[in-house]
């Protein structure tokens, strides 16, 4: 949106508000990106001072005490999984709910839709009593399951809102050449879903990537801890060594950053489409 | 087509398009939903179903303590303190946002970037600043609000979890608005301008009054994420100083996980779920009714 209106004195005085209130929000990434590069001492010392010199030890120690690698590839197979499952599942379930109009699918959507205000804290408690029990907790691939199933309403329901608007007159000529649905599905549905599709995996990389309450119940052992938990637990045992958990912090950070530093455009976009449904 | 080459094929497009999400659903979300309902009741701690019918008595328990309320009325305060803050803001972010000046896009990105990162870093990262970084610009400037952690008082803590709960989501909210904004109609803007209507005439009696569904969804957002911050409570209080900025996730949390008391937590859980629902049933029905008028 542009307004002309604001006079020219009035747009420096904008811009300066503008950016001085950006300096704002990012000096506390700032200040953990500049601590991180200094000896413990120098942060007690003056936790707003340059470093006098950048010193990398802090990253090499945090690095292997967090168990970087480790942390990196459970998050990455965590989140890639369960986004993939969603994906393919919602967009599956949608177009069978638009499509198969019958009592059932009414009323199962309608659960679906109703799930969506029920908060995690409601069903943690029974969900932790019912996994536990069965011994079915502290798998990273039944964790991508268990992300389905709590991901797949919201997906569901934004797929479901865009399938309603194609026409079936799209899928009739297929019908004629004897396409079954699947095959009508495969391709030619779901390659028309291509905006929604990654609207919802920018939603659900940021929630599965920085989820720590649900992987915190889930993954028991050490060796299948995803990012946000180790840092937790590296954290908590070296509050105190201020250079290595400041390491340990932007770290931790920097592959969100990358993430949207490459995507900027499509997740603000997905965000914002994600909020209005 | 024969009645039993249709079966088939309805099985088999049943089976490849809805059985997994469906199985998925009821186990994940549908069944804990019951069995969490069913907890509330009985003695049960969950997995076996032969239990003792209990009445009403966990929620009689759970009404009962008063650890629990202590804890809810700290949570209301607290959302209704982020609410009102969050909107405000980002309601100011996104006119500065969307204001023409250039590069305003590193405007936003700039300010949506807490978003991106989870709340147990974002809770880390303003402990040490809290811890270290304010203190000593505190001392600086020769004391004040700042010399001493807002961490160690139980009322700075509660002024400490607001600051990163605003700080965290307004970015967000300011996307919702600038949507908003988008969505106004120029022609409308043109007219009160050529009506001489100034700046903050244009802003009051057009722009926030179209921006009304905005605020609908962003006060929705922000009452829901309120009532289930749970990340930034543990990494940045963990409750303290003295169990006094316990937010009810976390209270519900430990009364299960901690305690094992699993029925009365499941109880609170419950008890917090139809509070939350009445709740925003109740705002958005206000806000609604005022787009309308407006």
């Amino acid at each position: 949106m542009k307004q002309r209106s604001h006079r020219p004195g009035v747009k420096v005085a904008i811009a300066i508000l503008g950016f001085a209130l950006v300096a704002l929000y990012l000096f506390p990434f700032a200040m953990v990106l500049v601590n991180s590069v200094k000896p413990r001492l120098a942060i007690v010392a003056d936790p707003l001072a340059l470093p006098a010199k950048a010193d990398f030890s802090n990253y090499v120690n945090a690095f292997r005490l967090m168990r970087f690698p480790r942390a990196f590839w459970n998050s990455l197979g965590v989140c890639v999984s369960s986004v993939v499952l969603i994906v393919v599942f919602s967009s599956l379930w949608a177009y069978y709910l638009v499509r198969w109009k019958n009592l059932i699918n009414r009323i199962v959507f309608f659960v679906l839709i109703a799930s969506m205000i029920v908060p995690f804290q409601a069903l943690m408690i029974p969900f932790v009593s019912i996994y536990g029990g069965l011994g079915l907790l502290n798998s990273k691939w039944l964790l991508s399951v268990f992300y389905l199933g709590f991901g797949c309403a919201l997906a569901t329901f934004m797929y479901h809102g865009f399938i309603k608007s194609i026409p079936l007159e799209l899928e009739e000529a297929a019908m004629i050449d004897g396409a079954t649905k699947p095959m009508i599905f495969i391709k030619i549905i779901f390659p028309m879903l291509t905006t929604m599709t990654s609207t919802i995996c920018i939603l659900d990389v940021l929630w599965v990537w920085n989820d720590f309450l649900l992987p915190s119940l889930v993954l028991v052992s050490e060796e299948k801890r995803t990012l946000p938990l180790s840092t937790f637990y590296f954290f908590g045992k070296y509050t105190s060594n201020y250079g290595t958990a400041m390491a340990a912090l932007v770290l931790s950070i920097l592959p969100v950053i990358i993430f949207y530093l490459a995507m900027q455009r499509k997740i603000l976009q997905g965000v914002v489409d994600g909020a209005i449904k | 087509m024969s009645i039993y080459k249709r079966r088939a094929e309805g099985a088999r497009d049943f089976a490849f398009f809805a059985l997994v999400p469906l199985v998925a659903f009821l186990l994940v979300v549908f069944i804990p939903f019951l069995l969490g309902l069913y907890m509330t009741f009985t003695d049960s701690s969950g997995l076996s179903l032969s239990a003792n019918f209990m009445g009403l008595e966990n929620y009689a328990k759970a009404v009962a303590d008063a650890s629990f309320w202590t804890s809810f009325a700290f949570t209301a305060k607290y959302v209704l303190v982020s609410v009102l803050a969050t909107n405000a803001l980002a309601l100011g972010l996104s006119l500065l946002a969307t204001a023409g000046i250039r590069g305003q896009n590193a405007l936003r990105l700039g300010y949506f970037t807490p978003n991106l990162i989870g709340g147990i870093i974002l809770g880390f990262i303003w402990q040490f600043l809290f811890a270290k970084v304010f203190t000593s610009i505190g001392t600086l400037c020769g004391g004040g609000a700042l010399s001493e952690s807002w961490l160690t008082s139980p009322g700075g803590a509660f002024w400490a979890l607001v600051l990163v709960g605003v700080w965290q989501n307004s970015g967000y909210m300011m996307l919702i608005y600038i949507a908003g904004l988008a969505g106004i109609d120029k022609a409308l803007l043109e007219a009160a301008q050529m009506e001489g209507a100034g700046y903050w005439t244009r802003l009051r009696k057009v722009i926030l009054p179209l921006l009304a569904p905005s605020a609908t969804i962003s006060v929705f957002l922000t009452l829901q994420r309120g009532f289930m911050v749970y990340d930034v409570n543990l990494s940045l209080t963990q409750g303290g100083p003295y169990r006094s900025t316990e937010l009810i996730a976390m209270h519900i949390y430990n009364e299960a996980f901690l305690y094992q008391r699993f029925q009365t937590g499941q109880a609170k859980a419950l008890i917090l779920f139809a509070l939350l629902a009445a709740a925003s049933l109740i705002q958005v029905g206000l806000m609604k009714r005022r787009e309308i008028e407006s």
